[in-house]
């Protein structure tokens, strides 16, 4: 019999210092490929899963750096090259004029880009998550706490993992399918 | 959770306090030579100097009473240090007589003949005359004083009582303590400095100088809380997330700094007024460039990016040198302020300066850690610092 592909083991909590301990002997142990859920943030569980540093201020900066210049060429191109018109005798390149809508748009731009970053790492929208085929794992964003621990992990192997999660004092440990 | 007694957390200046004194005394002492050989430049010397430590004293007031409206973990641990930098205006009040007596040296609008001459000038003469100049400085200081008095004294009631009504009360009084802070320092602002060219006028002045102040106190009240976290038990106690929220803060004053520094920048080049713009003229042109340049740049540009990233401010040792970055800044953004208003051709170097300067600074050192140690370095029994303890 072929064995159906699966997605991880997940175990479920009853309280948030069941779920960091866990989530730090899983570290422990070796595991990396792993994924915690919560009703509510769980100060020092995304350092206990050890979570990757977001790439989030990135991808504000480059937006807010579009925004900088982009709206800073926006004024001079016109005012400077494009059709240059003499405005109470000032300078052509009159640069603190620029600097009000440079500034906006750089925020604009940091801001927008912030939101679809955001959601783009987020990986939304995603009409499917294997971790629904648990049924009970509605139960997190109510009062339940939830450590997967994933199939993708190079030290994954079920019944060592299934042995390992029940040890760590959980309501229940599941086999999640793909 | 780990329970101190106030022993432990006694301040102890170790030959600090002695030291400061001493070197603000012969300072201050060099620079009176100054009083006799050219008394204009020694009384442009010494508000210079006067004019920053007062600063240091009033934002940390202002910044206490901040606390005490708003909380967060971040104030408690720095509410000696700000109460003990309130308390220094009680003292250096009397520093400030000086200045009062040195007014004909300092501002145009004293010299009668010169009001007569100049139309602008008597206009204003109902707000710039040596009269209400006095009276509008015993008001201020009267009410920096009682403000810093009972802000402090009911912190140290509290102290040995743990009363929580006391927490209260000085709430309360922050309330509108910040607003006539707000409105006083504006004004003290605009006769202290503004007043040095009196033709020159801009609203947000008061505001800028209160925004000017308040780097100067919050990079010197993080830098106190370096040194001093660098003992036992405050180490414990002040962590780096306390570091970061400091320099959030310091983030948060270099912002508006540029914000309302640029604004003002804007209107009046944009505006090009005959009474205006000679202000900026002096400042931007000639030498005193390089000083506005290095400003932009060293008081904004490069604090505003170091503080953006986490590495530094949850690093203390490199909060520190980005407080004190922005301390220098903040007297060399006063010098610019204020220097330009005699030396319009360009910065010149004067002795007495920065001997005033340091002078002034020692006094003000001495005063803070005196009366730093007067009480143990955290507020033990305010309910709310227990939960500031317990969290760790």
């Amino acid at each position: 019999m072929a064995k159906r592909p699966i997605y991880g083991v997940m175990a479920e909590f009853n309280t948030t210092k069941d779920v960091l301990h866990a989530a730090r002997r899983a570290r422990e142990e070796g595991y990396r490929r792993m994924d915690a859920y919560s009703p509510f943030p769980v100060e020092g569980l995304s350092e206990a899963i050890g979570f990757p540093h977001s790439r989030l201020p990135v991808i504000t900066l480059i937006g807010g750096l579009i925004g900088c210049f982009g709206g800073f060429f926006l004024q001079y191109y016109p005012n400077v090259m494009g059709f240059p018109l003499d405005i109470g005798g000032k300078p052509f390149d009159s640069w603190p004029a620029f600097i009000p809508i440079t500034f906006e748009l750089t925020i604009l731009c940091a801001g927008i880009s912030t939101v679809v970053g955001m959601i783009w790492l987020n990986k939304l929208p995603t009409p499917y998550h294997p971790v629904f085929n648990v049924p009970r794992f509605q139960l997190a964003s109510q009062d339940r706490f939830f450590l997967c621990i994933q199939s993708k992990d190079p030290q994954f192997e079920i019944d060592a993992v299934v042995r390992f999660l029940k040890d760590l004092n959980p309501r229940e440990v599941n086999v999640v399918p793909v | 959770m780990n329970s101190y007694s106030p022993q432990s957390l006694q301040y102890e200046p170790r030959g600090f306090q002695s030291k400061a004194l001493a070197v603000g005394v012969v300072c201050l002492i060099i620079t009176l030579i100054e009083l006799f050989l050219h008394p204009t430049q020694f009384f442009r010397s010494y508000l210079f100097g006067v004019v920053f430590w007062l600063g240091i004293g009033l934002s940390c007031t202002a910044i206490l009473m901040l606390h005490h409206l708003v909380s967060g973990r971040w104030g408690f641990v720095l509410r000696r240090s700000l109460e003990a930098a309130a308390r220094t205006l009680m003292w250096m009040a009397l520093f400030f007589i000086p200045v009062v007596l040195g007014m004909r040296y300092l501002y145009i609008w004293t010299h009668p003949a010169a009001v007569a001459a100049d139309p602008i000038l008597q206009q204003k003469q109902f707000y710039l005359n040596t009269p209400f100049f006095i009276i509008r400085q015993v008001i201020y200081f009267g009410l920096w004083i009682v403000l810093a008095y009972f802000l402090t004294r009911w912190s140290g009631e509290q102290d040995k009582t743990a009363n929580p009504d006391l927490v209260k009360r000085m709430r309360n009084l922050s309330g509108p303590g910040l607003a006539i802070y707000g409105f006083t320092v504006s004004f003290a602002g605009f006769d202290w400095m503004l007043s040095l060219e009196p033709h020159f006028f801009s609203t947000i002045y008061g505001m800028l100088f209160v925004v000017t102040e308040a780097v100067g106190g919050m990079s010197f009240i993080t830098l106190v809380a370096y040194f001093l976290s660098k003992r036992e038990p405050l180490s414990e106690i002040i962590r780096p997330s306390q570091f970061h929220d400091f320099g959030n803060l310091l983030l948060v004053f270099t912002l508006l700094w540029a914000y309302i520094s640029f604004a003002q920048f804007l209107i009046i080049w944009s505006g090009n007024l005959q009474n205006e713009i000679p202000w900026y003229v002096y400042r931007i042109n000639h030498t005193w460039a390089t000083i506005a340049l290095v400003l932009v740049i060293f008081h904004f540009a490069v604090p505003f990016l170091l503080l953006l990233q986490r590495f530094v401010t949850f690093r203390r040792q490199y909060l520190a040198w980005v407080a004190g970055l922005l301390f220098i800044m903040s007297i060399l953004d006063l010098f610019w302020l204020m220097m330009p208003s005699y030396e319009k051709a360009g910065p010149q170097f004067y002795w007495s300066d920065w001997l005033a300067l340091i002078g002034l600074g020692g006094i003000f050192l001495a005063i803070f850690s005196s009366q730093l140690k007067r009480k143990p370095l955290m507020p033990l029994h305010d309910p709310n610092f227990v939960g500031v303890l317990q969290h760790e």
